[in-house]
C-alpha cells in the first residue's frame, strides 16, 4: 500500500515563545523533553548519592549535609523516612521522567517524523500538549520535596495500605503522597497523548516508497513503544485516581476491613491491597520495555552505521521488538510471586516470564551478529552502543533467575532485584540515550561533540557501572532486602558493609563521569566542529537534510525512499553506504 | 581501540565471574527440608546463566577486538541466516523452558502441596514495626480476636477476646518464633496495618503478609539454632527495624518454652 503523506506549508513561528517555549515544531518538543529529562536524571543521580553515602557510612554525620537538609539530616545523620523519601523519589523520577521520557518523548519525537520523511507529527498540537503535561507533572513531583510531612516514603511502586493511609502511617505520606499520586495520574494523560500522535504519525506519514519493513528498527521500536505506551497508562492513571479515592475520598479500594495503624480502628471495609498489584504491574511491567525498547532500537541503527554492516536478520529484530512488547503484558504476575496470589498463577507467569528470554536472546545474537565482519568505527556513539549490549546481556542472564518464582522465593526485594533492573531498565537504557546523544547530536545542533571527552565518559561510565551494580547482585546473594536506610542490625548481613562502601565510592567516581558528558554537551553546542549533513555516512531520512534541518525538516521535498533503512558494504555499489534516498542501483545484493 | 575495548568487556566480566565464584560473600547458610532442592535449582541456574553470560561477553569482545576498520577490505555484507538465526532461538527456548519446568518442583513442594495434618500451627501478624507469633495452645485452636479490644499497651497486640474458652490459652510473643526442630509448620500470615513480608534468609522462603487476606507457608526446619527474620515489602519508616527470631529448638525444649509462655 502507497503510504500518503501531507507536507504542511505553514510560515515558521517568530516569536520566542512560540518557537521555543509552546511550540509545535516536533523538534523543539523533542529537545524540550530531552533537555527535561537531562534535569530530572541528575537530580534522580543527586538523590542516589545521598542514600548510597547513608548506606556505605550509617554511622557517620554530615554537618554540611545537615545544613542543606535541616529537617532530613536533623544531627547530622539521616533520618530513615528521609532514605526511603530519598529512594521513592529517585525511582518515580527515574523511571518516569528519565526512562519514558527521553528515549520516547526525546529522541522520538525529534526523529520518528524525520525518518519517516515526515514534517511533522501527525497532531503538532497534541505533541505540544504531551509535553506540558509531562511538565507539569514534574513540577507537581517535585513539590513534594518542600510541603509538610516532606515527600512520600512509599517507594516508586507505591503500594497500600501504606500508601492510601495518610500520614497516620508516617511521615510524608500525607500530602506528599498525594502530590506523588497526581504527578503520576498527569504523566499517564501526557503519555497517552504521546502514544496516540506516535502511532497516528508512523502509520499515515510515511513518505513516498517507505513501506513498512523499509523503516529503520528506530521507528518499528517507538512504535511499539506507544503501543505499549497506549495498553499501559491508562490502567496506571486508573489505579491512580482508584487511590487518590481511598486517601481523600473514603473509598476503600484498596483497603481491607479491620485496619488498626498506629493503634487506631480504620474504619473501611471490602478493598484489596492486591488489587493496587496487578493494577500496578499490569502498567509496571510494560513499563520496563517502554524504556528499553527505543534505546533497542537505537543500538541497532547504531551498531549497523558504524560496523558498516546491514542489521543481522532485519526482519527477525523486528518481530522480536514486537514478541517482547506483546509478552510484557503477560506477565505483570512475576513481580507478585510472594504477595500471596494463588500459586498456580506463579508458576504460569514464571514459564511467560522465560519465554522473554527468547527474544531477547534473538536480539543479542543478531547484535553481536551485526558487529561480526564488521569493519567497526569506535565513535563515542559506538561504544556506548557496545556497552549497551553488554549491559543488556549482564542485566538479562540475570532475568532468568528472578523469573522463576521458586528462585523468586529468596530473591524478591532483595538487591539482587535492584542489580538487575538498575542493569537493564537503568543503565542499558541509559547507555543508549548516551549512544543517541554521540550519534545524533550533529543533525540535531549542527556541530559535533568532542570525541576524546566522549570516550573518557564511555569508559568511567562503563567501568562505575559494572563496579556499582555487579556488587549489588552479591549483596543479594547475601539476602540484603533493598528499601533498608541501614544494614548493620543483622547479623546475616555482616559483611553487606565493606560491599556498600565499595559501590558507594564507584557511584561517587562515576557520577562526577557524568559532569564530563554534561559539559561536552554544552560546550559542543557552542564550539563544537561544524557538522556536515551526514557526518556518520549513515543511509537513514534524517541524514538527507541539513544540520540542523530547516522548520519543516526536508526543505519542502518530499523524498523518494529507494532502499532498505541499512545497506551498508554492498557489493558492487560506489560507496559503502546507499542512502535510502539514492536512486536504485542496478547491483546484485547477493 | 578494538584491542582496548575487548579487554575492558573481558575484564568485567572475569571481575563479574570473580565476585559470583570467589565465595568470599556466601549465602546464608540452609536450614530447611525445602532449600536443599532450592539451593540446587539455583546452581543449576547461576551455571546456565553464568555460561551465557560468559560466552555473550567473550563473543562481543571478540567482534570489536577483531573485526575493526583497521581490517584491510569491505565489511561482509549479508542480511542474516534463517538456518542459524532459528538453531539459535530452538536452543535458548529449549533452555529456557527446561529451567521453567525444574524450577517448578521448588515451588510445588512449598507452595502446591498441602502441609501434614499434624503439622504444627503458627499464627504471625505483622505490624508496624513488630512481629506477633501466637501458638493455639493446648487445645490446639486459635481463639476469637476482635480488633476493637487491640491495646498493645496492656499487653493485647492480637485484641483476643477473653470471652472465647479456645482464646484463653493461646501463647503469644513478640518478635520471637519458636519452632521444633524437624516438624513441619504451618505458618498463617496476617497483617494488622500495611504489607509487610516474612522473610527467612537461612530457610529461602518469604511471603508477603497482606492486611484483610492470609496468606500461607508451609515448611520444615532441619537445624537448630537462632536465625534472624527480616521484613521484606516495604512498611515504612522503620522497616530495616522490623526483625524478629525464628529459634529452631528440640521438641522438649520447645514445649517447655511454650509452658513458660503460657498464660
Amino acid at each position: 500500500m502507497e503510504p500518503t503523506t501531507t507536507i504542511h506549508h505553514h510560515a515558521p513561528p517568530s516569536s520566542f515563545i512560540r518557537k521555543y517555549i509552546f511550540s509545535t515544531d516536533h523538534k523543539i518538543i523533542g529537545l524540550q523533553y530531552y533537555f527535561l529529562a537531562l534535569v530530572a536524571a541528575f537530580i534522580g543521580m543527586g538523590l542516589s548519592l545521598l542514600m548510597r553515602i547513608k548506606l556505605a557510612w550509617p554511622t557517620e554525620t554530615w554537618p554540611t549535609l545537615a545544613a542543606l537538609f535541616p529537617e532530613g539530616f536533623a544531627g547530622g545523620q539521616m533520618k530513615p523516612e528521609f532514605y526511603l523519601a530519598m529512594l521513592t523519589m529517585h525511582g518515580t523520577i527515574m523511571v518516569f521522567f528519565v526512562l519514558t521520557t527521553a528515549p520516547q518523548g526525546g529522541f522520538g519525537n525529534y526523529f520518528l517524523p524525520m525518518q519517516i520523511g515526515a514534517a511533522d507529527m501527525a497532531f503538532p498540537v497534541l505533541n505540544m500538549l504531551s509535553f506540558w503535561f509531562t511538565f507539569v507533572g514534574f513540577v507537581v513531583l517535585m513539590a513534594a520535596f518542600f510541603v509538610t510531612g516532606g515527600a512520600p516514603i512509599s517507594g516508586w511502586t507505591g503500594y497500600p495500605p501504606l500508601s492510601a493511609l495518610g500520614q497516620i502511617a508516617g511521615p510524608g505520606l500525607g500530602l506528599g503522597q498525594d502530590l506523588w499520586v497526581i504527578s503520576i495520574a498527569i504523566f499517564c494523560v501526557a503519555s497517552l497523548l504521546g502514544a496516540l500522535n506516535f502511532i497516528s504519525t508512523m502509520l499515515n506519514m510515511r513518505t513516498k516508497g517507505l513501506d513498512l519493513f523499509k523503516l529503520p528498527l528506530t521507528c518499528w521500536a517507538w512504535f511499539t513503544t506507544a503501543v505499549l505506551a497506549l495498553l499501559a497508562f491508562p490502567v496506571l492513571l486508573a489505579g491512580g485516581v482508584l487511590l487518590l479515592l481511598d486517601r481523600n475520598a473514603g473509598s476503600s479500594f484498596f483497603l481491607p476491613e479491620g485496619l488498626i495503624v498506629s493503634g487506631k480502628v480504620i474504619n473501611r471495609s471490602g478493598g484489596s491491597p492486591i488489587l493496587w498489584q496487578h493494577l500496578f504491574w499490569y502498567f509496571g511491567h510494560p513499563e520496563v520495555y517502554i524504556a528499553i525498547l527505543p534505546g533497542m532500537g537505537a543500538t541497532s541503527q547504531i551498531l549497523a552505521t558504524f560496523a558498516r554492516k546491514p542489521v543481522y536478520g532485519y526482519r527477525a529484530m523486528v518481530i522480536a521488538i514486537f514478541a517482547i512488547g506483546l509478552l510484557g503484558f503477560f506477565v505483570w504476575g512475576h513481580h507478585m510471586f510472594v504477595s500471596g496470589m494463588s500459586p498456580f498463577s506463579g508458576l504460569a507467569f514464571s514459564v511467560i516470564t522465560l519465554t522473554i528470554g527468547i527474544p531477547s536472546a534473538i536480539k543479542t545474537f543478531n547484535w553481536l551478529g551485526t558487529l561480526w565482519g564488521g569493519r567497526i568505527r569506535f565513535t563515542s556513539a559506538m561504544l556506548f552502543s557496545i556497552g549497551f549490549v553488554s549491559l543488556f546481556v549482564s542485566g538479562g542472564v540475570t532475568g532468568m533467575v528472578l523469573g522463576q518464582s521458586s528462585l523468586d522465593l529468596f530473591y524478591h526485594d532483595t538487591y539482587f532485584v535492584v542489580g538487575h533492573f538498575h542493569m537493564i531498565m537503568g543503565v542499558a537504557a541509559i547507555f543508549a540515550m548516551f549512544a543517541g546523544t554521540y550519534y545524533w547530536f550533529p543533525k540535531m545542533f549542527g556541530r559535533m561533540m568532542h570525541e576524546g571527552l566522549g570516550r573518557l565518559h564511555f569508559w568511567l561510565s562503563f567501568i562505575g557501572v559494572y563496579a556499582i551494580f555487579v556488587p549489588m547482585h552479591i549483596l543479594g546473594v547475601m539476602g540484603h532486602p533493598r528499601r533498608y536506610a541501614q544494614s548493620t542490625a543483622y547479623e546475616f548481613l555482616g559483611s553487606a558493609l565493606p560491599l556498600h562502601e565499595f559501590i558507594t565510592v564507584a557511584a561517587i567516581i562515576m557520577a562526577l563521569g557524568q559532569f564530563i558528558f554534561l559539559f561536552n554537551l554544552f560546550w559542543s553546542m557552542k564550539k563544537g566542529a561544524k557538522a556536515p549533513d551526514n557526518p556518520w555516512e549513515a543511509t537513514t531520512l534524517e541524514w538527507a537534510t541539513s544540520s540542523p534541518p530547516p522548520f519543516d525538516n526536508f526543505g519542502g521535498r518530499q523524498l523518494v525512499v529507494h532502499h532498505g533503512p541499512y545497506e551498508y558494504s554492498v557489493p558492487g555499489a560506489p560507496k559503502d553506504y546507499i542512502m535510502q534516498t539514492d536512486p536504485p542501483l542496478a547491483v546484485a545484493k547477493h | 581501540m578494538g584491542a582496548t575495548v575487548a579487554i575492558l568487556i573481558w575484564a568485567v566480566t572475569a571481575a563479574t565471574l570473580w565476585m559470583f565464584l570467589s565465595g568470599r560473600w556466601p549465602m546464608p547458610e540452609l536450614i530447611s527440608l525445602h532449600g536443599q532442592g532450592w539451593d540446587s535449582q539455583y546452581l543449576m541456574t547461576i551455571i546456565i546463566v553464568g555460561i551465557a553470560f560468559t560466552l555473550a561477553q567473550i563473543g562481543l569482545g571478540w567482534c570489536v577486538f577483531k573485526f575493526t576498520d583497521k581490517k584491510p577490505g569491505p565489511a561482509t555484507y549479508t542480511e542474516g541466516s534463517a538456518k542459524v538465526e532459528t538453531t539459535w532461538t530452538l536452543i535458548t527456548a529449549a533452555v529456557f523452558v527446561m529451567l521453567g519446568i525444574t524450577g517448578q518442583r521448588v515451588w510445588a513442594h512449598f507452595h502446591l502441596t498441602d502441609p501434614p495434618r499434624d503439622a504444627l500451627m503458627i499464627e504471625v501478624t505483622g505490624q508496624q514495626f513488630a512481629w506477633n507469633v501466637r501458638y493455639p495452645g493446648p487445645d490446639g485452636v486459635f481463639g476469637r480476636t476482635d480488633v476493637k479490644l487491640v491495646d498493645d499497651a496492656a499487653g493485647n497486640p492480637l485484641g483476643l477476646d477473653d470471652k472465647d474458652p479456645a482464646a484463653r490459652d493461646d501463647v503469644v510473643t513478640q518478635n520471637q518464633v519458636a519452632v521444633p526442630v524437624n516438624r513441619p509448620i504451618r505458618l498463617i500470615l496476617k497483617s494488622k496495618d500495611v504489607t509487610h513480608n516474612f522473610f527467612v534468609p537461612h530457610a529461602r522462603m518469604k511471603q508477603d503478609a497482606v492486611p484483610g487476606l492470609a496468606t500461607f507457608m508451609h515448611f520444615t526446619l532441619t537445624k537448630p539454632g537462632k536465625y534472624e527474620v527480616a521484613c521484606a515489602e516495604l512498611c515504612g519508616q522503620l522497616h530495616w527495624q522490623m526483625k524478629a527470631f525464628i529459634n529452631v529448638m528440640s521438641d522438649e525444649e520447645f514445649q517447655n518454652w511454650l509452658k513458660e509462655r503460657a498464660p
